[in-house]
């Protein structure tokens, strides 16, 4: 059994070891429904590798970035605030998507798989996407973890302090578009958000540092990619919805524990 | 703090402009700030307060006018009042640290000099609105700073609690000889502990000391009669030496 399961735990891992630390300020910048855009985009994304011959992940993170960009440009005007910036890209590339899906009769998709993904589908191509991204990510991540705290915290006081603010906020927008592309083939659309907020929001019940809540929310994810992958195998049960309700009992789990201890 | 040393300009600008869009925001400001001076920026909402801080500090860009800063002069800038996400754990010792390299004992030694050593290990969202706002002024002592900027520097605090931070923010500046820039919309309280006024309304309306300021026509057009002698009742708090200051506007008793 190990054998054929080896991929997609090595898949698996690798993506919440990087998806610990990006979710948890995911979770501090109220950017939730940023990855949730990401993901929307994902559609368009594939459609277009498909149109012109790209390889998937490729495709997607074509689009993906793209928008991190966009909505990096468009967060420089005031009226309109981020939440407002971040649906018009979602549903607008979600129907863009959906209409050049439509329009090329040639493309026979398993929207499904694209939703859910399957991680017990895992080929060696994919495993050197995610090596790739994991060994491009986590150090990325430790570079610029103390500057992008401080600009969470409040970021004209990190610019006043010679943080080159945009620079870093632009490098995390990028590398959350990356990670999300890569990591939507193997546990799909609808899973990639949960995937980094979940484990960062049930590390925070137990967490008094910002380190240790992002190593938590790391542990966390594997935990229930680990633990879902086995109810997958034994139950027969699709792996990414039995990954995520992992992870949602695990959450809850922390939280009742969270509780009793500020009752303590 | 020694008089040779108080002339020296640490902060100077000429003609500063702000513009957002095609609307000015502050027009053509011209200031001058010398070491050990408290320096204080009034005037309505809007007025542009926080964006000639910003400006002064490089937080915003400038769209004309000359801006001059003393070289390698050590800043320590507190934000108006900032909320940190509840979702964020973060103690008060590594608020202190974001950006700069301390010990606790050195982080602890600002925090006495701000009166909250005991707040070192607290979680930031326990604290209060006063012992916020102390921790964020020993944030920026931790700088050792020639200046320190400070934007609204009692937002969130209690009355009583206001005037012992405003009295806490004169020490400092009797004992570390820093110069103060604050922006503050409590003419009443900052009266007393300013040595100039610069009362903003896009453009600088009127500057000078407090003495002067309250009687200008420009100041009682902006806040009311009723505020002018807002001097009068705090004046007795107005115990610093008056050997300072010699640049223009100013009256000595």
């Amino acid at each position: 059994m190990i054998e054929l399961l080896w991929p997609a735990l090595v898949a698996g891992t690798l993506i919440a070891l990087v998806a610990g630390p990006l979710g948890s300020f995911m979770v501090w910048r109220r950017m939730a429904y940023f990855g949730d855009t990401m993901a929307h985009s994902g559609l368009l994304g594939v459609t277009l590798a498909v149109i012109l011959n790209l390889h998937l992940t490729l495709g997607v993170a074509l689009v993906t970035t793209t928008l991190a960009l966009l909505l990096f440009t468009l967060q420089r005007q005031k009226r309109l605030p981020t939440d407002t910036l971040l649906g018009i890209l979602s549903h607008g590339s979600l129907a863009i998507g959906m209409l050049a899906l439509a329009f090329s009769d040639s493309i026979r998709m398993d929207l499904s798989g694209l939703l859910f993904g399957d991680l017990l589908a895992v080929n060696p191509t994919d495993l050197i996407w995610v090596g790739t991204i994991t060994l491009i990510a986590l150090p990325l991540m430790a570079w610029m973890w103390k500057p992008l705290l401080a600009i969470t915290v409040h970021e004209d006081l990190a610019k006043a302090e010679g943080i080159p603010t945009e620079r870093i906020r632009v490098l995390y927008l990028i590398l959350i578009a990356l990670v999300i592309a890569v990591a939507m083939k193997i546990v799909g659309i609808l899973l990639i958000t949960a995937l980094l907020i979940i484990p960062a929001a049930g590390a925070r019940w137990l967490a008094n540092t910002p380190e240790q809540m992002a190593l938590g929310a790391a542990a966390l994810g594997m935990l229930s990619i680990w633990l879902g992958l086995w109810f997958s195998w034994v139950a027969n049960a699709p792996s990414g919805p039995a990954i995520v309700v992992t992870a949602v009992v695990a959450f809850t789990l922390l939280l009742v524990a969270g509780l009793l201890k500020k009752e303590a | 703090m020694p008089d040779t040393a108080n002339t020296e300009s640490l902060l100077r600008c000429r003609g500063l402009s702000v513009t957002l869009g095609k609307h000015p925001i502050i027009d053509r400001i011209d200031l001058n700030l010398n070491r050990g001076q408290i320096m204080t920026v009034i005037g309505p909402n809007g007025a542009g307060k926080s964006t000639l801080i910003k400006a002064l500090l490089g937080i915003v860009p400038i769209r004309s006018g000359q801006l001059e800063r003393k070289r390698g002069l050590r800043i320590g800038y507190m934000p108006q009042k900032l909320h940190i996400d509840d979702s964020l754990p973060l103690s008060v010792y590594r608020l202190m640290t974001l950006t700069q390299a301390a010990s606790r004992d050195q982080a602890k030694a600002a925090l006495a000099q701000t009166e909250v050593s005991h707040l070192l290990d607290r979680a930031v969202q326990k604290l209060s609105g006063g012992e916020f706002q102390r921790v964020m002024l020993a944030r920026a002592l931790l700088k050792d700073p020639e200046l320190l900027v400070l934007d609204e520097p009692v937002q969130g605090v209690d009355f009583t609690g206001e005037i012992e931070l405003y009295r806490l923010i004169q020490r400092l500046r009797d004992e570390r000889g820093c110069a103060i820039l604050m922006v503050s919309h409590d003419l009443h309280l900052v009266m007393a502990a300013t040595d100039e006024v610069i009362c903003l309304n896009g453009h600088v309306c009127c500057s000078g000391a407090p003495e002067n300021v309250t009687k200008a026509p420009e100041f009682l057009a902006m806040f009311g009669p009723q505020h002018a002698d807002a001097l009068a009742f705090y004046s007795h708090h107005h115990d610093h030496r008056h050997s300072l200051h010699e640049q223009g506007g100013h009256v000595h008793d």
